[in-house]
């Protein structure tokens, strides 16, 4: 357990990899030859195929494909342990981190494979950013917070374009009002909700095409989540955006698309409307309608 | 678990008087064994207080000297002094005799070539250096009369400190009947005073108590210390964040784990050994100098340092790592803006305490040859030069009464050094504690 | 030119090298504004590339420069003497006649007499050290100015500066990680090239099995060996016995404070006699020698005299009574450990049943906490063997093979250090035999620490 830090990620992904045992597989409703719905995107942004995670021996993610469109919001949804944080976390290669993971299949970004040996990991992060499920600001000013992306990526030139980020970034995020007066201030002395807006502030300064939301909401109270929800909302101008939730009703407000995932399948993808109200799949409807999850 | 009677079934029935026997039995050994704790714990503590309390009585008395004071006559004829311009023959001059002459004033009654002896002895060779610097000071001072206050010789030292008991036979001390008629004389008119002892402090080693100073041993071991920390706090960080960070778990780094916690373990010495054979006769390194010593020693915290860093990147939280990955940073980015500033804390604290460790190591400097007898003060990495701890083990050695003082105030100053870096390490600790 | 002035002037050109790297990007990618290309890499990367590039080539030539530097003018030098000379004087005496050399040429005072063609081997050792150091200079210069402009010429926007700027430091964080391996390989192969050397004058089985041990009998040259007794069984039974003793004290006054401190003691208690504790710990082995022969040593004798016991100035006695003060805090501090990483269930479990206090201990924690706790004496006697100070200070120097604690005895480290302490010939088999000492000192230290680590692991292991 000399690594334990590190490797907390990789067992908590673990934890969630079930198993498919040989009876769950014979069971009738089991039956993935193909994911029911239209995995395709008009304008899509992300093209998936075929895309399997190992972790070691265990299998996390099975030959799961799905499109993700420009300026969409994709809610993925499913029990805990079906591998929908995993399937996010391959986007932007944050599995890389975890050490005996295997990701095969393709995994495109404006048709650039992103898999490739020559694709420079810390390009394609600023490119596809990420929100995590517990608010993560860095023991710094809320001011270096924001500033630290746009300064590893060089992407200001003085002082005053800089300034200049932040205060836009902060004010997308919805949180330019509360701190503009105290940017000196710890990022970790703000409130849960400040603090995860906080940390969409910074991922948004590195003006990244793609957002990778992990849960955003769930360590959050449900007023500081409904400010997330109408913020995401609003993000979806100019971003992309991916959002694992473990709650239906938050898919259903923020999400244009939902993909179901159940134990490393995607089991079924469609028009968050159509998928809430007229499941295809016999599991999707069980999820839905509260059977298991 | 003990007691399988109270659940046999087959004797339901239970003897309230033999429970409450036992009951007392075995209160009684419950408050013996508590008893044993509390011993043990006094005991250990008493040991401690015995050990600095003897240290404290022996040492703090050398942190006086005494004085004589003789009316010395600076004659340039005594002095053997004809050029006054020329330097050189200041420092030669025979301050001794200046002295002899200033005693055989003050005692004229003492003819006998042995009582002179015998009366000279009463003050420090070191009197002549005193001399030498007051008339290189003002040279004005040349064929005048002065009242002087001269080291007194160690034996004399430690009589006025107490510790020669005028009691027993003559023969069996380092004083005589007469020195003390002498000195008695001196003492009642008030030309006998003790004051703090700066020699102490300013002065290198000598082979006369009362001439020997710890400040050859402390520049020695500032010198020391100082390669050490260059070298094995950036070697040790470095070490510890490629084995936390970046190390892929396999054989290599299993080895390189094993390697540091054994190394960690290995007695002192052996890294002396290392040192004489490796450094002084494969490179060719100066024996005997703080280069050599600090890099055995670096060798020695390094395990120290590793490990106490480690521990404090372990406990910087995933999350952090993951938020600056997720922005976009490079590993190596992640690790230095962000990881590193936070384990700071820990791994200075790791780093001191190593430090302390290393400024109170002695045995593999022995064999380096840092126990040289080294009067100079040493002024570079490469001179030959002694530490604080060898330096207390050598006057440990010698068998003066007045280096017995030496030596226990030479480990209070040393307990004092390391008494205040410990002191810095629970502070750093203290103020940098963070929860997540 | 002197080596810190060559350092100086190396980083005045590492510094302009990331000035003219961070420049020479910012040139490739277009003025500000209307940007040509975008660069890979932040500029600031490209100039740490170029500094590190002009830096590390040229300081390591320094460091390799200056580690042979003197090997090689020696020899050269020594090579110039008149063959007749040296054919003349014995291997010893030219070492000898080399520091002459060496002195002489740094305006020393010399022990031999000083001929003139001593003179001449001094002025042709100056020369070519000036030549050396002038040779040096040169190449390190042109070779961080070469470094320089290899990155120079390869900066384009596409160069991935930060990457490579990262490889390097990464190579240097392994090379930093693999120095604990290059110490245990550098003690093994120092004491273990030394020991062949001594085994091969005295042979393996009187060293191993020699009832005697005296080798300072061998004082003139030609009786090297021939009459100085190489018998290791006397000091091992020297530290054994005072590693007993030692034990004797520590095991149950460290185990029974641990024991009180972490299952009786209250709050304020602890926080008071820990951090004693804790001091006695970090107190230097060699005050704790001081204490041994000028307070404990004497007192010992003094209180055997008054119960009519002879007992040895330098006794076995007072070293291990020392040396297990010493080792107390030690034991305390591991057991404590231990004992706290007994699950709490299994402590409840037996006062569910009705058990004390001191039971619960001796019958439920103490079992459970054994592996640990022997792991913890283990790595104890280890560092007893290995204890040198106090021994040094407080122990005897002559080899008695006995099992008296009154009586003086010496150990391994007493005599590693009397033989290596002082004037030495490095080839004499009195030198040669402290290093077959710490050889076996090594070895057995190893072999407990390995048992010690790897019992205490699985006893982790087995509650976490």
């Amino acid at each position: 357990m000399e690594t334990l830090a590190v490797n907390e990620a990789a067992l908590e992904a673990l934890d969630q990899t079930v198993e498919i045992t040989a009876d769950e597989m014979d069971k009738p409703e089991f039956k993935f030859d193909k994911t029911v719905g239209s995995i395709h995107s008009e304008n899509p942004r992300m093209v998936m195929r075929n895309v399997n995670v190992h972790y070691g021996e265990k299998q996390a993610i099975h030959d799961v494909s799905l499109d993700i469109g420009a300026n969409e919001v994709i809610a993925m949804i499913g029990p805990s342990g079906c591998g929908k944080s995993t399937f996010l976390r391959c986007m932007n290669r944050m599995n890389d981190t975890i050490e005996n993971c295997t990701v095969s299949g393709d995994i495109k970004l404006d048709d650039v494979n992103i898999y490739d040996k020559k694709q420079d990991v810390v390009t394609l992060r600023a490119r596809v950013g990420m929100v995590f499920q517990k608010p993560n600001p860095f023991p710094k000013s809320i001011y270096e917070n924001v500033a630290y992306g746009p300064r590893i990526h060089g992407l200001a030139g003085s002082k005053a374009q800089l300034d200049e980020i932040v205060r836009n970034s902060l004010e997308r995020a919805g949180l330019w009002s509360e701190v503009k007066d105290r940017l000196d201030a710890p990022g970790t002395s703000l409130s849960g909700g400040q603090q995860q807006r906080l940390c969409i502030a910074r991922t948004i300064a590195v003006s990244p095409e793609v957002i990778l939301m992990d849960e955003p909401c769930s360590a959050l109270d449900p007023i500081a989540t409904a400010k997330i929800e109408e913020l995401i909302d609003e993000l979806r101008q100019n971003f992309t955006i991916a959002i694992v939730t473990h709650s239906m009703q938050q898919a259903a407000r923020v999400s244009q698309r939902t993909a179901y995932f159940h134990l490393g399948y995607l089991v079924e993808v469609g028009e968050t409307s159509n998928l809430f109200t007229n499941p295809s799949h016999k599991l999707t409807e069980d999820y839905i309608t509260g059977r298991f999850g | 678990m003990s007691s399988t009677t109270v659940f046999n079934s087959t004797t339901p029935h239970r003897d309230a008087d033999a429970v409450n026997r036992r009951l007392k039995k075995r209160y009684a050994a419950e408050r013996r064994f508590r008893l044993y704790g509390l011993l043990s714990v006094a005991a250990a503590i008493t040991f401690l207080v015995i050990l600095l309390s003897s240290i404290v009585a022996n040492g703090l008395p050398a942190f006086q000297k005494t004085y004589l004071q003789l009316d010395i006559t600076f004659d340039q004829n005594l002095l053997g002094i004809d050029d006054v311009s020329d330097s050189g023959q200041l420092i030669s001059a025979d301050y001794q005799r200046v002295v002899k002459e200033a005693l055989k004033v003050k005692f004229p009654e003492v003819s006998d070539r042995r009582d002179r002896r015998a009366l000279n002895a009463l003050v420090s060779n070191g009197a002549a250096y005193q001399l030498a610097a007051m008339l290189k000071a003002d040279l004005s001072l040349l064929n005048t009369s002065q009242s002087v206050w001269l080291y007194a010789d160690d034996d004399v030292d430690t009589y006025f400190k107490g510790n020669i008991d005028r009691n027993i036979p003559e023969s069996e001390r380092r004083l005589k009947d007469k020195q003390f008629q002498w000195l008695d004389k001196l003492e009642a008119e008030e030309r006998v005073k003790k004051s703090f002892n700066w020699t102490f402090l300013t002065a290198g080693d000598s082979r006369e108590p009362e001439q020997a100073g710890i400040r050859g041993a402390l520049m020695g071991s500032f010198y020391t210390i100082v390669v050490t920390l260059l070298l094995s706090f950036p070697i040790g960080v470095a070490a510890a964040i490629y084995l936390e960070e970046f190390a892929p778990k396999n054989r290599w780094t299993d080895l390189i784990e094993v390697n540091i916690n054994n190394l960690a373990a290995v007695p002192s010495i052996v890294f002396g050994l290392l040192g004489l054979a490796v450094f002084i006769n494969f490179f060719g390194l100066p024996r005997s100098a703080p280069l050599v010593g600090g890099l055995v020693l670096t060798l020695m915290t390094l395990p120290t340092i590793i490990i106490a860093s480690r521990a404090a990147i372990k406990s910087v939280p995933p999350s952090i790592r993951e938020a600056a990955l997720g922005v976009g940073a490079s590993k190596m980015q992640t690790t230095i803006h962000h990881v590193l500033p936070l384990a700071m804390p820990g791994m200075l604290t790791g780093t001191i305490i190593g430090m302390a460790q290393a400024l109170g190591e002695t045995a593999p400097l022995l064999m380096i040859g840092m126990v040289a007898f080294i009067v100079d003060v040493p002024g570079s990495f490469s001179d030959p030069a002694t530490v604080l701890p060898v330096q207390i083990y050598l006057w440990a050695d010698s068998p003066e009464r007045g280096f017995v003082e030496l030596t226990s105030a030479a480990i209070l100053v040393l307990l004092v050094f390391l008494a205040t870096m410990n002191f810095l390490a629970v502070l750093l600790r203290k103020k940098f504690e963070r929860r997540w | 030119m002197q080596i810190s002035t060559l350092l100086l002037i190396l980083s005045l050109i590492v510094l302009g090298a990331y000035y003219l790297g961070l420049r020479r990007s910012l040139q490739v990618a277009g003025r500000p504004g209307k940007r040509k290309h975008t660069l890979h890499s932040l500029p600031s990367y490209y100039g740490l590339l170029a500094a590190l590039w002009s830096g590390i080539p040229a300081a390591l030539i320094i460091v390799f420069w200056v580690a042979a530097q003197n090997t090689v003018i020696t020899r050269l030098v020594v090579d110039a003497l008149p063959p007749e000379y040296i054919a003349s004087v014995g291997a010893d005496e030219l070492t000898l006649v080399i520091n002459d050399i060496k002195n002489l040429a740094s305006g020393n005072i010399i022990s031999g007499q000083s001929g003139p063609m001593m003179q001449a081997a001094a002025e042709r050792y100056l020369h070519l050290q000036s030549i050396s150091r002038l040779a040096l200079a040169m190449v390190v210069i042109a070779l961080a100015i070469a470094g320089m402009a290899v990155i120079w010429w390869r900066i384009t926007p596409g160069l991935r500066a930060r990457n490579q700027v990262e490889a390097i430091i990464k190579a240097a964080l392994i090379l930093c990680s693999t120095i604990a391996i290059l110490t245990t390989i550098g003690i093994v192969l120092s004491v273990l090239f030394e020991s062949i050397r001594f085994f091969k004058m005295v042979p393996f089985t009187e060293f191993a099995f020699g009832l005697d041990w005296s080798p300072q009998i061998a004082i003139r040259a030609d009786q090297q060996a021939s009459s100085g007794a190489f018998g290791v069984i006397p000091l091992f039974a020297g530290t054994l016995l005072i590693s007993t003793i030692a034990m004797i004290v520590a095991v149950p006054i460290g185990l029974m404070s641990a024991i009180y401190l972490s299952e009786y003691a209250d709050k304020k208690v602890r926080a008071i006699a820990k951090p004693l504790l804790e001091v006695l710990a970090g107190i230097p082995t060699v005050v704790y020698g001081v204490f041994a022969a000028l307070t404990v040593a004497p007192f010992v004798r003094e209180s055997g005299e008054w119960i009519g016991l002879s007992v040895a100035s330098e006794s076995a006695l007072a070293a291990g009574l020392v040396m297990g003060i010493m080792i107390i805090p030690f034991i305390s501090s591991l057991s404590d450990d231990v004992i706290n990483s007994v699950p709490q269930s299994l402590r409840d479990g037996a006062y569910g049943l009705g058990a004390t206090r001191s039971e619960t201990i001796k019958q439920v924690v103490i079992p459970a906490a054994l592996p640990g706790i022997v792991g913890g004496i283990l790595l104890a006697v280890s560092r007893a063997i290995g204890e040198t100070m106090i021994v040094v200070m407080a122990a005897g120097l002559a080899a008695n093979l006995t099992a008296n604690p009154l009586e003086a005895v010496t150990t391994v480290t007493v005599q590693i250090v009397t033989l290596l302490v002082g004037d030495q010939e490095f080839d004499s088999a009195k030198t040669l035999a402290a290093f077959a000492l710490g050889l076996l000192l090594f070895i057995v230290t190893l072999c407990l620490n390995v048992i010690a680590l790897h019992v205490v692991r699985r006893y982790r292991e087995q509650y976490e």
